[in-house]
């Protein structure tokens, strides 16, 4: 691909960067898009694994401009090439640490530090596990988030699935090509997925619906055996033998490393302005803190927000 | 490239009965985080060699190994030392916790 660098780098890789992006889903690579494109130097700490949720889908219907559907991780390559297109610097490393007290920020990854005149926080969410006994024991023993990864292990064999939202039915669809029977466990009596996504799964002979219902317990020593379960519509409880458990309960905002440094709320989502968290020069996009959409297209659109509030602050004479 | 491919039926021969520990990457060609651990893992194999020998077994065309190891979730990566497992990574969590693995082969 052409590359057209609109912006330039610092000399020293350390920086200072004109906005240091903490973050590769769709939220951190389009704010790189923008700011890039804004002739502003950009370093993305796209995290040791790098691209957010998508990551980890098949084919994603939702995203517009794509009208056969994309492959989630195709997409996210995508997004990647058109950030370094432009000219932003990409690592696949984790921020261990930030410092907000100094000017320019300090952001400690592994041995290295960088400079950045402005952050944006685009760390997204990560899988939430259940905490019944035993789940987090089994996990790769059975238990698993990711069934585009781990369905072909179950050719044949019955697996649960845990969750209502859209995620969890992408998780039923795709066990379907492998296993027997696919059980999805929901603790309401409604799905908060799309109709589309809905109605995906319930025409699907191989797949079964408990509503109600909760699991209390996952057993097995080597692997994965049986859930315990109870309904809370009745209170009675059950025993499922199942060979697979693959949880999509939803998510939890990944932002330990800011706790005590950004304005975060009681469920560690940062707090927000639009774009802006309480610290001055310091951004936020995606789903590190909506947790109202949490799409890929809302993501996205964050980003470019948050690219564009970057670009703004960098104007402002106290950002130099 | 310090790392081979290996399968079922050289597992013996170049994991268990290897005079240095071997780190087994359990990976398929549709799987997304094992696309992304490869070129952690490659980089690895080389800052470890002559420590620790690293190897990959696609468990598409390998299914004996992946079902005698209890391989239910890939990327898996299990460090044999003297044909026994030391220890075992399910996914793929970065750098970080491959080294943490590597380690305890040096060191053990």
């Amino acid at each position: 691909m052409e590359q057209e660098f609109f912006a330039t780098k610092p000399e020293d890789p350390r920086g200072p960067w004109d906005v240091v992006i903490i973050g590769s889903g769709p939220a951190g690579l389009t704010a790189a898009i923008y700011t890039t494109r804004g002739a502003a130097s950009t370093l993305i700490l796209g995290g040791g694994t790098w691209g957010g949720q998508l990551m980890l889908t098949t084919v994603v219907d939702n995203f517009p401009g794509f009208s056969e559907g994309v492959e989630g991780p195709i997409l996210m390559e995508k997004m990647k090439s058109q950030a370094q297109r432009f000219g932003a610097e990409f690592l696949s490393v984790n921020a261990d640490s930030i410092d907000v007290t100094k000017s320019p920020f300090e952001i400690k990854a592994g041995d290295k530090t960088y400079l950045a005149r402005s952050i944006i926080i685009a760390t997204g969410a990560r899988t939430l596990w259940l905490d019944a006994p035993g789940v987090k024991e089994l996990i790769g023993k059975g238990v698993s988030s990711c069934a585009p990864c781990d369905a072909p292990f179950f050719r044949g064999k019955k697996v649960a699935v845990v969750g209502g939202g859209d995620s969890a039915m992408e998780e039923a669809s795709v066990l379907t090509k492998y296993a027997s029977e696919v059980i999805i466990i929901h603790r309401r009596n409604e799905f908060k997925a799309s109709a589309a996504m809905q109605e995906k799964v319930k025409k699907n002979p191989k797949i079964k619906i408990l509503w109600n219902t909760e699991v209390v317990k996952a057993n097995g020593e080597v692997k994965l055996e049986s859930l315990d379960l109870k309904n809370s519509a009745d209170n009675s409880t059950s025993n499922l033998p199942v060979d697979g458990l693959f949880v999509a309960i939803g998510h939890a905002p990944a932002t330990e490393i800011f706790k005590g440094k950004v304005e975060l709320d009681e469920r560690g989502f940062v707090k927000n302005k639009g774009t802006k968290t309480n610290i001055s020069g310091m951004f936020v996009s995606g789903d590190v803190h909506d947790h109202a959409y949490e799409q890929a297209v809302t993501a996205a659109g964050f980003g470019c927000m948050a690219g564009m509030d970057v670009l703004s602050f960098l104007e402002e004479p106290q950002s130099k | 490239m310090a790392s081979i491919d290996i399968t079922d039926q050289d597992f013996e021969a170049k994991v268990l009965q290897s005079k240095i520990p071997v780190l087994v990457d359990f990976w398929a060609e549709w799987c997304v985080p094992c696309k992304m651990a490869g070129p952690v893992l490659e980089e690895l194999s080389e800052a470890y060699k002559d420590k620790i020998q690293v190897v990959k077994l696609n468990v598409d065309q390998n299914q004996l190994t992946p079902g005698s190891h209890g391989i239910m979730s890939i990327p898996t990566t299990i460090l044999f030392k003297d044909g026994k497992e030391i220890g075992r990574q399910v996914g793929f969590s970065g750098k970080e916790a491959f080294e943490e693995l590597m380690k305890k082969g040096v060191t053990s």
